[in-house]
């Protein structure tokens, strides 16, 4: 860290002017203005109070943040804002219609699929991708395509067999 | 994170201007390695040049019966491209034991090729690093190597190279496309990536103001005799302590044309032509595997921690080599090794 810092200050860049963006989130019309190293993540969370998405690890390796990005699940951690300008962003909060949860939502809760909570957004987020690439067939496929999204509860057989559930129904 | 300034390229030859007129700039695709080891402190770019609208998303056959594929693919799209799917299996189930999906749908193909090694010691901005800080020393030489190189390693560096699709990549000969100020170039798959030796700073043979632009596969996929095994320390979404991609040609049970590469254990993936060459117009058995898999290792050397690597490896080889005479490419969802 300390390198890191030397470094930084021998090398003072620009603080650069925020750029504006503008993203579809949940269906609705957002422009913002963020600085360039503003994540995606960040954004929706700090500047769309749009909290449902996690923050775990911070380094696509915990699954948390998972968002869908025009249709595609993505760490949101590891994508910056400004390069998603003009996208299709569906959040947690996104999923429910009319009043009624998304078959994952209730899928989850219909097989106590969480103890915490905490990887929940991301894993049914990641899920719906699952769900929409049309892939996983099986269990063992389930597995292999969910394993981006860690649970340090260790949900994962109720997590599957949410899905499972939600599979049958779509 | 770091600030830094972020531009957005209008095609090819405006990302190479915008790139040669900053030294200190970087091209961001998918982001997902960039932006972790910018967070680590490790890259510090002023500028991040965004090349992820240029048009280079396209999978094309070539006039010679290959396969051109844009930079710019994702590594999702990629594996599931019905024509790799059909013809090039091996690099779809090497792509497939990589990562995760939402980093697959990001992760670019030429990023994947210019990911960094996941050494800790490169990560640990206060750990000497040859990579990271040249002339600081090696870190891991001695101290935990267990995910590092047993083969064409030097005393400045015993990083992996951190790839799946680049180790199918080199088996099938691939091709790598890039642009510069002076134009376009080919390299090699096997040129690209580059032995650490005594400038373990450099990962490839790509110039500081050149973008890739394209990898080419040539028109043998080796589609009925392949595999993609990768051990690890867990089943999935974790880094190859050892991989091997295998391809074979058979006329009954004498083979033709072997391809062999690995991963985990190299600066880049791994291959020995004459462990190639050796096992032409052989018998495909468990004992002709174990001989190219004793002249690939011959001059292998290990650590306190990886030196399991060698014996891992050896039976890696073999057990993959066997899985492509037999046409059971192993399975990337269910793990059961046969």
């Amino acid at each position: 860290m300390a390198l890191a810092r030397k470094r930084a200050a021998e090398q003072p860049i620009q603080i650069p002017e925020k750029i504006a963006v503008s993203l579809t989130v949940n269906g609705v019309a957002r422009r913002l203005d963020v600085a360039p190293w503003t994540t995606l993540l960040d954004a929706l969370r700090d500047h769309l109070d749009l909290t449902g998405t996690k923050k775990g690890c911070d380094h696509g390796q915990c699954g948390a943040c998972t968002v869908l990005v025009d249709g595609r699940r993505i760490n949101s951690c590891l994508t910056l804002a400004v390069m998603k300008d003009g996208s299709d962003v569906t959040t947690i909060e996104g999923l429910a219609k009319d009043g009624a949860l998304h078959p994952l939502q209730q899928a989850f809760i219909d097989h106590d699929a969480f103890q915490c909570g905490y990887c929940t957004p991301g894993q049914i987020c990641s899920a719906v991708g699952l769900l929409a690439e049309g892939k996983a067939k099986t269990a063992d496929e389930i597995r292999e395509l969910m394993s981006g999204n860690i649970c340090r509860c260790g949900a994962y057989p109720n997590i599957v067999a949410a899905i499972l559930q939600a599979m049958g129904q779509s | 994170m770091i600030n830094f300034q972020y531009a957005r390229a209008s095609d090819v030859a405006d990302a190479v201007r915008m790139i040669a007129a900053d030294p200190s700039a970087k091209f961001i695709a998918g982001g997902t390695n960039l932006i972790d080891l910018m967070k680590e402190h490790v890259e510090r770019p002023s500028r991040l040049i965004d090349i992820s609208r240029l048009p280079l998303k396209t999978v094309a056959e070539t006039a010679d019966g290959g396969l051109r594929i844009g930079a710019l693919v994702p590594n999702s799209d990629l594996a599931d491209h019905p024509l790799v799917a059909q013809r090039y299996p091996l690099l779809a189930s090497a792509i497939l034991a990589g990562a995760s999906q939402q980093l697959r749908n990001m992760a670019s193909t030429g990023g994947n090729l210019l990911q960094r090694t996941r050494c800790a010691y490169f990560y640990d901005t206060a750990a000497p690093c040859n990579k990271r800080e040249p002339g600081s020393g090696c870190s891991a030489i001695n101290r935990r190597s267990r995910m590092h190189a047993i083969l064409g390693l030097s005393e400045s560096c015993i990083a992996t190279h951190p790839s799946d699709m680049c180790v199918a990549l080199a088996a099938l000969d691939a091709t790598v496309h890039v642009a510069g100020p002076s134009g376009e170039r080919a390299m090699a798959i096997a040129d690209f990536h580059r032995l650490p030796g005594t400038t373990p700073q450099r990962d490839t043979n790509l110039q500081p103001n050149e973008i890739v632009t394209a990898v080419e596969l040539p028109a043998q996929g080796f589609a009925r005799n392949y595999t993609y095994l990768k051990i690890r320390d867990r089943l999935s979404y974790a880094f190859a302590l050892v991989s091997v991609a295998a391809a074979l040609e058979l006329d009954a049970d004498t083979i033709k044309e072997a391809r062999l590469a690995l991963g985990g254990v190299a600066h880049k993936p791994w291959r020995d032509k004459g462990a190639e060459a050796a096992l032409r117009g052989q018998t495909a058995s468990p004992a002709t595997f174990a001989q190219a898999a004793d002249l690939i290792l011959r001059d292998a050397k290990g650590f306190t921690h990886n030196a399991f690597k060698i014996d891992l490896a050896r039976k890696v080889i073999v057990r993959a080599l066997t899985q492509a005479a037999r046409g059971t490419p192993q399975s990337q969802s269910n793990k059961k090794i046969r």
